[in-house]
């Protein structure tokens, strides 16, 4: 293998996995508040799309500040998904399954309506541009693969260490993980189960909205019907995956990314499986991941459950 | 003096009153959510500078206003309506089977398969066979997350969307490999699809020169199978009983994880037979888009038609006629047809988010009045 093949497949394994963290970090905070919602790749859709209007027709005047801004209408657009899956399935206690799923069907037919009416034809955006670490990507080959990305790709690996120590050393970690794991026992101690399970659920779709912009704008760079093709639904699955912990979620995110990356190159590489079923592979060992015990123990206990005064 | 009525007579009368009242709630419901549907897609196209009257009056029109638009209608709805009796079996043993695409990918390709392999058999052998084996195939990929709940307690709603995904992939596999048309091979045009299926395996027209083939009507009548499954025999008693209390049903001697996976095998099973009419019946081949969705649109009228398999024949046809009419309204007037997602996921929306507002409701009515004990549990049933 040769070294601008592999810089070649790490920059893209490090590149596919920053979408999946910005969702499944943000879906991990709505799950440990007790709400699963399925409908992230719908929300991702709105994200990509919002972002990617937004700096396509502002970047002639505001050059390069229009992709900040399109990536902040993508979170707005994110917070007000999150607000209607938060309507339906927190004060409204629907099936959460069921309810992402119409929130996916949603954001699927929206971000292509929006699209077809405004934009019509595939574009592409410049979108961000690489920032190399200083001395780090100086590195032969780890240096051009994972120290010459964008900003917003950065961002992502950061968010990791954040959503751990927000988790585990604020306040509000606390709470979100005792709404989870015992509303009733929340509620008694004063905490507002509904709050916090609507802000959990809003700072999911503003950073599922972020996942789509990351793609629109940094990775892909072009918006197109469908964009996501179900990588929402994989976020989901990598909460699961990685037992509902940032560490975990990164693993999995990684895995996923290769894999994808792996595929790109395996003609270039020529491996002797069959690319189709190569990419099976992340999806059968969530699965089996799911199959051990030790993992399901650590599901929110109150996951997917409704939260209503009164009942145990 | 008016003759006494009788405290049984009076009972009833109240029953059926309470019915009624029952009935008309439950037919309000949907209506409501397609009304809201409409009205806010209205203001969505209104935002996008698009006329919402001229975009609907193309999409009835288009469903409603021609034989083929009818046609066309019911052919659509066929697959809609199978996926939708898995979903009510699978959901009201409260299993989540959101992996009907999966599903449909696998009877698809157990159909084509089996009428490739048997090409020389005859119609009224082949087309039960390659029904059968098609039920079998989605079965197993419903049977997969059914085995993994029960024994291993994995979330369905997860593996499922896990097994969409390696279906996918199974068939791509398969049509850029084994089942890829040599025709196409021959040409250089390397199509991912599969060579035309022998005649003898095409369900015949009902309607001939339309879409419309005699798969509805087996979609139909098994409608009706699943209804005197769901509440006429003890397996589809026991299948409801799981879904409305787990804990009873456990202290009952129900065996639910087992319950839970036959529902979830069974949803599989539809779920192929959508897959297999698609390619007996409309493609007669096999192609990557062969679910064309279906497996997502089919919960919707599922949850639309009320979980209840008779209901679920109305509200397929209506979201078959709704994707012919969008189709047609973007040739017609320019509207995307994108705009029937956007519809259908505010009708789920409105759906599940009132459902809460009617068992509140029928709680209520439950503890006010013991006549209508009986009446509430039969809607909520």
């Amino acid at each position: 293998m040769n070294n601008v093949v592999l810089v070649g497949f790490l920059a893209g394994a490090i590149s596919f996995a920053t979408p999946y963290l910005y969702a499944s970090i943000g879906e991990m905070f709505s799950q440990r508040s007790g709400v699963v919602n399925l409908g992230v790749d719908g929300i991702m859709l709105m994200g990509a799309f919002t972002g990617f209007f937004v700096a396509l027709n502002l970047s002639p005047t505001l050059g390069a500040g229009a992709l900040w801004l399109g990536l902040l209408a993508a979170v707005i657009v994110g917070v007000l998904m999150g607000l209607l899956m938060s309507v339906v399935s927190v004060t409204l206690k629907a099936e959460q399954g069921i309810s992402g799923i119409g929130l996916y069907i949603f954001g699927l037919g929206l971000s292509s309506l929006l699209f077809r009416v405004t934009i019509g034809t595939v574009k592409t955006v410049d979108g961000f541009k690489p920032v190399p670490i200083p001395v780090l990507s100086s590195i032969p080959v780890v240096g051009p693969a994972l120290f010459s990305q964008s900003l917003v790709v950065y961002a992502a690996f950061l968010l990791v260490p954040i959503a751990w120590f927000v988790l585990e050393r604020t306040t509000w970690g606390l709470k979100i993980k005792a709404v989870g794991q015992s509303p009733a026992a929340a509620d008694s101690l004063g905490v507002s189960v509904n709050r916090v399970r609507y802000v959990c659920v809003c700072l999911g779709g503003a950073l599922a909205g972020l996942a789509g912009a990351s793609m629109s704008l940094a990775t892909v760079k072009l918006f197109q019907d469908n964009l996501t093709a179900g990588m929402g639904f994989i976020a989901v699955a990598l909460v699961y995956f990685g037992g509902w912990r940032p560490l975990g979620i990164l693993i999995g995110a990684l895995l996923f990314s290769t894999i994808s990356s792996l595929q790109n190159f395996m003609q270039v590489l020529n491996v002797g499986i069959s690319p189709d079923l190569a990419i099976m592979l992340p999806y059968l060992l969530t699965i089996i991941a799911l199959m051990f015990p030790i993992n399901r123990a650590r599901q929110p206990a109150a996951l997917n459950k409704p939260f209503e005064r009164g009942e145990s | 003096m008016p003759p006494a009525i009788s405290p049984t007579v009076q009972r009833t009368r109240r029953k059926i009153r309470a019915n009624w009242n029952d009935i008309a709630f439950s037919l309000s419901m949907p209506l409501l959510a397609v009304l809201f549907a409409l009205v806010v897609g209205a203001v969505i196209l209104l935002l996008l500078g698009v006329n919402p009257v001229e975009a609907y009056a193309a999409m009835i029109s288009g469903a409603f206003g021609s034989v083929q638009g009818i046609t066309q209608s019911i052919a659509k709805a066929t697959p809609l309506l199978l996926v939708g009796l898995g979903i009510c079996i699978a959901f009201r043993a409260s299993v989540i089977n959101i992996g009907a695409e999966g599903q449909i990918i696998l009877g698809a390709l157990g159909a084509t398969a089996c009428s490739l392999a048997f090409r020389t058999m005859p119609s009224w052998l082949l087309i039960p066979l390659t029904m059968l084996v098609g039920f079998a195939f989605g079965a197993f990929w419903g049977f997969i997350p059914g085995v993994l709940k029960a024994r291993f307690g994995v979330n369905e709603i997860l593996s499922t969307v896990m097994l969409n995904v390696v279906a996918l992939q199974i068939l791509v596999a398969m049509l850029k490999g084994p089942l890829m048309d040599t025709v196409g091979v021959t040409a250089g045009t390397f199509l991912p699809q599969s060579e035309q299926l022998p005649e003898a395996v095409w369900l015949p027209k009902l309607v001939p020169t339309t879409l419309m083939h005699s798969g509805a009507i087996v979609a139909v009548i098994l409608a009706f199978v699943v209804y005197i499954f769901l509440w006429r025999t003890t397996i589809g008693y026991r299948i409801r009983a799981v879904g409305l209390n787990p804990d009873a049903s456990r202290y009952a001697g129900i065996r639910v994880p087992g319950y839970q996976a036959l529902a979830l095998t069974l949803a599989g099973g539809f779920a192929g037979l959508a897959g297999v009419v698609e390619v007996i019946g409309v493609q007669h081949r096999l192609l990557e888009g062969i679910t064309s969705g279906y497996g997502f649109s089919g919960i919707v009228a599922a949850l639309f038609g009320g979980l209840h398999p008779l209901g679920t024949i109305p509200a397929a046809y209506l979201f078959g006629s709704l994707l012919v009419g969008a189709d047609k309204m973007q040739r017609a007037v320019q509207v995307p047809s994108s705009l029937i997602n956007v519809l259908l996921g505010l009708i789920v929306l409105f759906v599940v988010g009132s459902q809460y507002y009617a068992r509140k409701r029928a709680a209520r009515r439950a503890s006010t009045s013991v006549t209508t004990i009986v009446s509430t549990e039969e809607a909520q049933a």
